[in-house]
């Protein structure tokens, strides 16, 4: 049903992982370089983030408006984004863009100016990320859980802290280029319309001589608290609660994943009928998975006024611990509907298959077809994930409030 | 790619863009209903009346009509803005007619005292989350000071008193006159069974009774206000400016967009180089919103409260000196650029499409493929553009501030 993925891994370790569509008119791209906040040295949190600002600030021979001009007039619609692991960059364009457009993100990666007399304007920009994230208690409360779900470094927000973004000096950025921006490790994922033969040369031809360099080991810290309150004088209270999953490379994953789908996917799932739909307690509530190469987590979120808030963590709770005892046939009807229906339309757009390629070559070494997923999917019994949840129930919490009054959580009882 | 419509002998219309390659189906009831059909008594209405849909009806159960959507694995869901609310859902091929079938049944919902009194609840939960943001809700009351009395400065949310006040009864009888099929538009795109879906649709929604209601389009007598609003917990500073712009039904909406695309898109626009480029601000951007009989340009800026006077400095700047001297001829072909490729990509999803099939058709009553969209954008020339700074002026405009200063200083 589905087309075949083609993948060519370059002598310097460059992974390149494609799915031609000839459906589509566009081609995506998504690049995963193993710079992730995880690499940020102990007192320069946002180093991560504050390369990659720079590093869009010119590269090869463009400066950094000739760069952003050329990519305009390409019509490449772009993305950046740093992770735990990688610092991403994306981007799409119509097909016949793509090869020009991967010359400029190989300058970018591989000849990036990180220009001297921007490092302050840089540095505004970092701050101005802090701010926003204090304007969104929502994504607050989640960037806070995650730090304390995960064992340091693994936890870390991407954003960094205000302190150490005021101490990063130019060479400190560059530096960072040096030790992380290598191809061993390095990923390209790329999907729409394009022929694999030409793009692998062009690959070889922008990355080739791209120069492999040795990667330091990461040092983990387990995390020490289990409920943390932050007083925000805001209308509602917002809710965290995270507890352990299986990586997306674990045998179990699926299982797992369908799990939190029942507790949490489309309006017919436990979370949304149980919370919002019966008790009308609040308009946002959900839990996703989160997968790291080693670890991963299920993160729970709720917003509520504060007066309904102690009563929305009993009955989300209740929901969690309810998981244990098992889902039922019809609720795992409707996840595979849901899923076989999103695995289809996932085919449509030509950035969603490039990050899922290149996310799965980084996690399992190498990237699923879409007839692979769904045969995966079809093979999901009951049985084999009420066998997992047995094992693996959820428990050993981990919360997070911001709002104006902390409330009591059951640390320690699963 | 071919293009397909039907009416009723209700009045409700049918418009499909059938596309035999595509992998889903998209469909979408577009209801021409909204905040500017309110008054004070059902501020509010149209957006919970949406939710309301969800909750039931004579044949089936809130939990039956959420069960049903998934058991499809549909993506689904509804808004509601000032002049609109859409209710869609994407599916596989084969479950057309049952999408159909369950979107026209919410259509006509049960509105029970008990579900209207706990969804209450959750509309509340929903105006006190956007408060604690305080980017949202800002274009709201930035509205209201341009509009004024003009029913296009009603607010979508409605507020936690209006909503408290709101009575089921007054919900019913808005429901009734503006959910006429007269009213309604249902449109599709993707892999579409015309033929199938003009008869589910007579099916299903061919017993709606019509009723004679209609929209009064008044005249827009926009305000030059400037404004700030104090709001304590705020870490950044935030500021909506709001001029007038081409109408949905106005050809120079193209030159419009492209003429935004220039000064104020995310990236590479003037606005982009002189400030956030240098870190002087978070965001910066200027769009053009398209309703029926009035149009409007919107500048957004969120940046660091010490920041912000400066910036609408800034802003304003830039606005005058694009009026004085217009556009190059680079920046127009670069930003053609831009739009082409968005539409390209935001097109090859049959839910994307959707979206512009609909509006398309309930503003203008016309059907514009992709290539005719592009052709359109491709067409517009430097003297277009200059036409469009000359008849909307952007440097006069109504200004909201929203942030931790209880003062902004306004620019000169």
């Amino acid at each position: 049903m589905t087309e075949p993925i083609l993948s060519h891994v370059l002598p310097n370790g460059l992974a390149l992982v494609a799915e031609p569509i000839a459906s589509l008119q566009s081609a995506a791209f998504t690049f995963l370089v193993p710079a992730g906040c995880v690499h940020d040295p102990g007192k320069l949190s946002g180093l991560s983030g504050f390369t990659c600002e720079m590093a869009l600030r010119g590269a090869g021979d463009r400066d950094s408006r000739q760069f952003v001009l050329d990519l305009d007039n390409l019509g490449v619609e772009r993305h950046e984004s740093v992770s735990a692991a990688h610092t991403g960059f994306s981007g799409a364009t119509v097909a016949e863009n793509l090869p020009a457009a991967l010359a400029i993100f190989a300058d970018l990666l591989r000849r990036p100016h990180l220009p001297a007399d921007q490092v302050e304007a840089g540095r505004l920009v970092m701050f101005h990320e802090l701010r926003a994230v204090e304007d969104e208690p929502t994504q607050k409360v989640m960037i806070e859980l995650r730090r304390r779900h995960y064992p340091e470094p693994w936890g870390r927000p991407s954003q960094g802290e205000q302190q150490a973004l005021e101490t990063i000096a130019i060479d400190d950025i560059r530096g960072h280029v040096q030790r992380c921006y290598h191809p061993n490790g390095a990923i390209v994922g790329v999907a729409g319309r394009f022929e694999f033969e030409r793009l692998k040369d062009c690959i070889g031809e922008l990355f080739g001589d791209w120069r492999p360099c040795d990667v330091a080991p990461i040092r983990e810290r387990a995390p020490d608290c289990r409920y943390e309150h932050l007083v925000y004088d805001s209308n509602q209270t917002q809710i965290g609660i995270a507890y352990a999953c299986v990586p997306y490379r674990d045998p179990d994953y699926l299982k797992a994943w369908g799990a939190v789908g029942v507790l949490s996917g489309g309006s017919s799932s436990r979370l949304f009928t149980e919370v919002r739909e019966r008790r009308g307690l609040c308009y946002a509530v959900h839990a996703t998975c989160h997968t790291l190469r080693d670890r991963g987590g299920v993160f729970c979120y709720a917003g509520t006024s504060a007066d309904r808030a102690q009563e929305t963590l009993d009955v989300t709770l209740a929901e969690l611990n309810r998981l244990a005892a098992g889902i039922e046939d019809h609720e795992l009807q409707r996840l595979k509907a849901r899923i076989k229906s999103a695995l289809i339309m996932q085919q449509e757009s030509s950035s969603a298959r490039s990050s899922a390629l290149a996310r799965d070559w980084y996690h399992l070494g190498r990237a699923r077809t879409l007839d692979e997923v769904s045969s995966l999917i079809d093979a999901l019994t009951c049985e084999s994930i009420n066998a997992y949840l047995a094992e693996r129930p959820p428990g050993d919490f981990t919360f997070v409030t911001l709002g104006r009054r902390e409330l009591e959580v059951p640390v320690g009882v699963s | 790619m071919e293009f397909r419509s039907h009416t009723l002998p209700n009045g409700l219309e049918i418009v499909a863009e059938c596309n035999g390659e595509a992998h889903s189906t998209a469909l979408g009831f577009f209801v021409k209903t909204g905040s500017r059909d309110e008054n004070d008594a059902t501020a509010g209405v149209s957006h919970f009346l949406e939710h309301m849909t969800f909750k039931g009806t004579p044949t089936r159960s809130a939990d039956d009509v959420n069960r049903e959507f998934d058991e499809m694995g549909a993506h689904y869901n509804a808004f509601t803005n000032e002049e609109n609310t859409v209710y869609y859902a994407a599916v596989l091929p084969e479950f057309q007619d049952h999408a159909v079938e369950l979107l026209a049944d919410i259509l006509r919902p049960s509105l029970r005292d008990d579900d209207f009194d706990m969804e209450k609840q959750v509309i509340i939960e929903e105006i006190h989350m956007y408060d604690d943001q305080p980017p949202f809700g800002a274009d709201e009351k930035c509205r209201a000071a341009y509009f004024g009395s003009h029913p296009l400065g009603r607010s979508v949310l409605g507020t936690v008193q209006s909503i408290t006040e709101l009575s089921v009864e007054a919900m019913r009888d808005y429901f009734a006159r503006r959910y006429s099929p007269g009213n309604v538009a249902l449109a599709a795109s993707g892999r579409v069974d015309f033929d199938g879906l003009v008869a589910a649709a007579r099916r299903y929604c061919g017993r709606w009774q019509p009723c004679a209601d209609s929209r009064r389009i008044e005249p827009a007598a926009p305000q030059a206000v400037f404004q700030a609003i104090h709001k304590e917990i705020a870490t950044q500073e935030y500021a909506l400016e709001l001029a007038e712009g081409p109408a949905a039904g106005d050809d120079d909406r193209y030159a419009a967009k492209l003429l935004a695309t220039v000064l104020g898109d995310d990236s590479g626009s003037r606005l982009y180089w002189e400030l956030v480029d240098p870190g002087w601000a978070e965001q910066v951007s200027l769009n053009h919103c398209e309703y029926e009989g009035a149009g409007l340009m919107m500048t957004y800026v969120s940046c660091d409260p010490e920041q912000i006077a400066e910036n609408l400095q800034r802003i304003l700047d830039v606005y005058r000196r694009a009026e004085a001297e217009g556009i190059t001829a680079a920046e127009l072909k670069t930003a053609k650029s831009k739009i082409r490729s968005r539409i390209v990509l935001s097109s090859e999803r049959p839910r994307g499409r959707l979206f512009t099939v609909g509006a398309d058709w309930i503003y203008r009553r016309e059907y514009r493929s992709v290539e005719e969209d592009l052709e359109k954008v491709a067409d517009v020339t430097l003297d277009d553009v200059t036409a469009v700074l000359s008849k909307y002026p952007l440097r006069r405009s109504t200004t909201l501030a929203i942030g931790p200063l209880a003062d902004v200083c306004p620019p000169r």
